[in-house]
């Protein structure tokens, strides 16, 4: 049976769909009304917030730590100021990735990384020559994102900090309504956001003080359909969704390099100390990748005429969509798309795909399946630059904002 | 010297400016004109009173053209559509009707009032969704001539057959009746309760001087039944940032084709060389210079005003005269300290997120329309209102909301005049506000600010004459090929040079953008431009 996370309290009398599905351990909303439309809304109009406890948390604290961190992760690590947060992924010794997560500097030696799966003994197993405290802090740490235009606007209500000049990927211990915890303007959405992070035993006071002071800005409670949606506009991949992380692929062809997933601009390979996986990437680098990872946007008009030979009218996906499906170029299969979904604020059908790295540049024309009345047929897509959809508001600061 | 431009568009509404931004992505050098000093025409946004944000005249959309958002990439230029989530229809008896996006909660709804339409809706929403698959390439194209013999019109129409020969028998049938009967009457057919039938019959009147019984108004239901969103038809929505948005993000799309766009720039007349449209002058004097002209305003205004009866062919003046406006409607947005608590379905819930119909029952209808047949607004009118600051936080301040209500009948020609409106401004303000704190006390004690548009606000302040709001009735005998007269309902004018893409071009009103894009194209195609 998944556990209840700190907020569970809350959530389940909210979630009248009983929609729920397990998440690394957790029960979490996939939404709280059937449709998950109002709560995407949420997202992209006003703020919506969704709980993402279950997000695995490492507390890594002591004089090595910045060391250790630079040694696992692609990134540099030591050139982290605090008060900052970077998006990162980690890989192994051939450079295949195994994770990817986020690295908060909270003080001078006190980091915060965030993964997606268990990472504890990788961690572990680096940690040797380091003076370094790693802790799981997966189950002492509750975790709300607060997303949306209206995100700042009640926050101010809770945080004595001037949030006018919170950076986006800005980090800061704080206290909301006297709750003490941590605020980052971070987030899965590709909007104006932050993420609370407070002790378990606060889970629910920080709810009731976040839904209290968001009430007149329209706050909604929102589930894993909702921020899927967002996740995929503003094409950021998903561990075990776009990718298999290098430990818990099969066979060798299932795993990727950072370069393949389009996170190449993580990997920091000059005027540093090695980090596990360089040699690797250095070549890949050097050489070019097998792979790449692109956005799709899919043929509106293809899809309405196809439909329409049926006499239906176009049918689109209600919800993201996970399960792979076949990237063909003149006919001959060049890739899969892994993930996609219909985009309401773009009104695009968009989808997130691997396919071989020739077909990489924007404008790029391809074909992705679609089936019509258990038929299969294809369809126009071209390739494009992510994110998809990137508003302005998601990074801006200063006291015009 | 006057500057010289390919196309200059008279009027900054929505339409005119779809046009304009069609016309400069194929090349064309554009100049729109706007008399007022926002633009967006009677899709604006404006600011009467301190943070609040009132779509001042249309409030929702559904018809814009799923192509032209593409076409220009209008998300990109700060477009976004809300869903308008439910409709609720409140009642001074029972617990009213909310009929919600989740098909098993609406039948639950309607069930309270019959088993059996509620069994029905389904069936007839698969129903008019099959119909207006059938209607909607028609609102895409524009419409073929049919006493014409250009294999262009032949074209056309042999399409158009096609489409009804694939409609199958049962379905023609019904469109057939739909052409014909009242929305009531159509109505009948299916259903039973009242309260779920007096909110669909609406569909049929909105923007017409009919009422719910007359005949012909099933068919403008249908026209309600196209909207469409993301590919499902039958959605309604809200712009962010109001209706105006959809207008700016139009016109940003249009700035970056390189048209220019002039506000407070008030187009007097069309200057006309011969029988050729040669450009505009301004209230000012100041003349701009074209190759065509497009009017973006309606027909009468575009024919009776700017160009002049003297310069038409005496037949097509009265066509255009024949052609009836007849506002109808009026509209009262208020800025709120709080949102209405409706006595039948007490609280904040989510049932007020979409929008709220005063249409009780068929009689209430009928009877608001009585009213108007002798000259009078409703003293009970229908009411369609909503909240759009409940979806859409950036229109009022916290914890506060706006509230636009359209309002039915209220006819233009007032018994004693219609020039007598402003003196029954307030009163008719107060009659909708009275109307509507019957089914939620206690709000005229929440208002912070009102206006009152009436169809006379609307003629002067909006340019529509009459205070029409489609530019000229959706009755089917101004559509399609009619639209505005016949012979003449593929954006040309007896005036050579000069072009309409207004709403009282095909396919009419509502925020469709349709007779914009399509004017541009025929334009383009003609090479008149």
């Amino acid at each position: 049976m998944p556990y209840p996370s700190p907020f569970h309290e809350r959530t389940q009398a909210l979630c009248t769909s009983y929609r729920w599905k397990e998440w690394a351990g957790f029960y979490a909303v996939r939404s709280f009304d059937i449709c998950h439309d109002r709560e995407y809304n949420a997202f992209r109009q006003g703020a919506g917030v969704i709980d993402v406890t279950p997000l695995f948390k490492y507390d890594i604290t002591g004089p090595d730590a910045a060391a250790f961190l630079s040694r696992v992760m692609v990134r540099n690590i030591k050139k982290l100021r605090v008060g900052r947060v970077v998006y990162l992924c980690w890989c192994d010794d051939d450079g295949k990735i195994i994770d990817d997560g986020t690295c908060a500097r909270l003080d001078e030696n006190y980091y915060r990384v965030t993964a997606a799966g268990p990472t504890y003994h990788w961690f572990m197993k680096h940690a040797g020559p380091y003076d370094v405290r790693i802790e799981d802090t997966s189950h002492q740490l509750g975790a709300l994102a607060i997303q949306g235009p209206q995100s700042r606007n009640i926050l101010r209500n809770l945080t004595d900090l001037d949030l006018d000049e919170m950076r986006f990927f800005a980090a800061s211990d704080t206290s909301f309504a006297g709750i003490p915890g941590q605020l980052t303007r971070t987030g899965y959405t590709g909007d104006l956001g932050y993420e609370l992070w407070v002790k378990n035993e606060d889970g629910v006071k920080l709810w009731d003080a976040l839904m209290d002071a968001g009430k007149p800005y329209g706050i909604h409670p929102a589930g894993l359909d909702a921020l899927d949606i967002c996740r995929v506009e503003a094409g950021f991949i998903m561990q075990d969704v776009d990718y298999i992380g290098a430990l818990d692929a099969v066979i060798e062809s299932q795993k990727s390099t950072p370069y393949e997933l389009g996170l190449g601009w993580t990997v920091k390979l000059k005027d540093r100390e090695p980090f596990i996986g360089q040699v690797a990437l250095e070549r890949e680098h050097a050489e070019g990748s097998v792979w790449g990872f692109v956005g799709l946007e899919i043929s509106w008009e293809a899809i309405e005429e196809l439909f329409d030979g049926y006499g239906l009218p176009p049918h689109l996906p209600e919800q993201a969509w996970r399960d792979p499906i076949p990237v063909y170029h003149r006919g001959r299969q060049i890739g899969r798309a892994t993930s996609g979904a219909w985009a309401p604020i773009l009104k695009k059908n968009l989808a997130l795909a691997t396919i071989d790295s020739k077909y990489c540049q924007p404008g790029q024309q391809l074909e992705i399946e679609i089936t019509v009345e258990w038929e299969r047929k294809t369809v126009p897509a071209t390739v494009v630059k992510t994110p998809f959809y990137d508003p302005e508001r998601k990074k801006s600061y200063g006291p015009d904002v | 010297m006057a500057q010289m431009y390919d196309s200059i568009i008279i009027g900054g509404g929505h339409n005119g400016l779809v046009c304009a931004a069609y016309l400069a992505r194929a090349g064309r050098k554009v100049l729109v004109l706007e008399r007022r000093h926002v633009l967006g025409g009677a899709a604006v946004t404006e600011e009467l009173y301190p943070g609040f944000k009132y779509s001042v005249c249309s409030y929702v959309v559904s018809l814009l053209r799923p192509q032209i958002i593409r076409d220009l990439d209008l998300p990109r230029h700060g477009l976004e559509i809300l869903p308008l989530e439910c409709s609720f229809t409140p009642s001074l008896e029972g617990p009213g009707l909310v009929r919600w996006p989740e098909s098993a909660r609406t039948r639950r709804e309607i069930a309270a009032y019959s088993k059996k339409d509620a069994e029905v809706y389904p069936e007839f929403g698969r129903d008019m969704m099959n119909m207006a698959r059938w209607v909607k390439p028609i609102i895409d194209m524009a419409p073929p001539d049919p006493t014409s013999f250009h294999p262009s019109h032949l074209r056309s129409l042999m399409f158009l057959g096609n489409r009804v020969r694939g409609l199958g028998d049962e379905q023609l049938v019904r469109l057939a009746k739909m052409m014909t009967m009242s929305a009531v009457d159509f109505l009948d057919e299916w259903f039973e309760s009242e309260i779920l039938k007096a909110p669909m019959a609406v569909s049929g009147i909105i923007g017409t001087y009919l009422g719910v019984r007359s005949p012909g108004t099933a068919y403008v239901l249908l026209h309600h039944y196209m909207g469409e969103i993301d590919g499902s038809f039958r959605a309604w929505g809200f712009s962010k940032g109001g209706t105006g948005q959809i207008s700016l993000s139009i016109a940003n799309a249009a700035r970056s084709l390189g048209v220019e766009i002039r506000t407070e720039a008030a187009v007097e007349n069309v200057i006309l060389r011969g029988d050729k449209a040669v450009g505009v002058a301004l209230k000012d004097g100041t003349e701009f210079h074209a190759k065509t002209v497009v009017s973006g305003v309606d027909p009468h205004l575009t024919f009776l005003k700017l160009v002049g009866r003297q310069h038409l062919p005496g037949e097509f003046t009265d066509q255009i005269d024949r052609y009836r406006m007849r506002g109808s409607s009026g509209k009262v947005n208020l800025a709120l300290d709080r949102l209405p608590n409706f006595t039948c379905r007490p609280g904040d819930g989510l049932h007020i997120r979409g929008d709220i119909a005063i249409a009780p029952s068929i009689d209430y209808l009928e009877r608001a329309y009585d009213d108007a047949k002798y000259g009078q607004y409703s003293r009970r009118p229908y009411m369609n209102v909503v909240i759009p600051s409940l979806t859409d936080s950036s229109l009022a301040p916290p914890g506060k909301h706006v509230m636009s209500i359209f309002v039915q009948y209220a006819p233009y020609q007032l018994a004693d005049g219609p020039e007598t409106w402003p003196d029954k401004r307030e009163a008719f303000g107060d009659t909708v506000v009275d109307t509507l704190a019957e089914y939620c006390p206690g709000l005229k004690e929440s208002i912070l600010h009102r206006q009152v548009l009436t169809p006379w606000d609307l003629e002067k302040d909006f340019g529509l004459t009459e205070g029409n709001i489609f530019h000229g009735e959706l009755s089917l005998e101004q559509l399609f090929f009619l639209r505005p007269a016949p012979g003449w309902a593929r954006y040309r004018t007896p005036i050579r040079h000069l072009w309409m893409c207004g709403s009282g071009a095909h396919p009419g009103g509502g925020i469709m953008g349709a007779p914009g894009a399509l004017a541009a194209e025929r334009m383009l195609k003609e090479r008149a431009v």
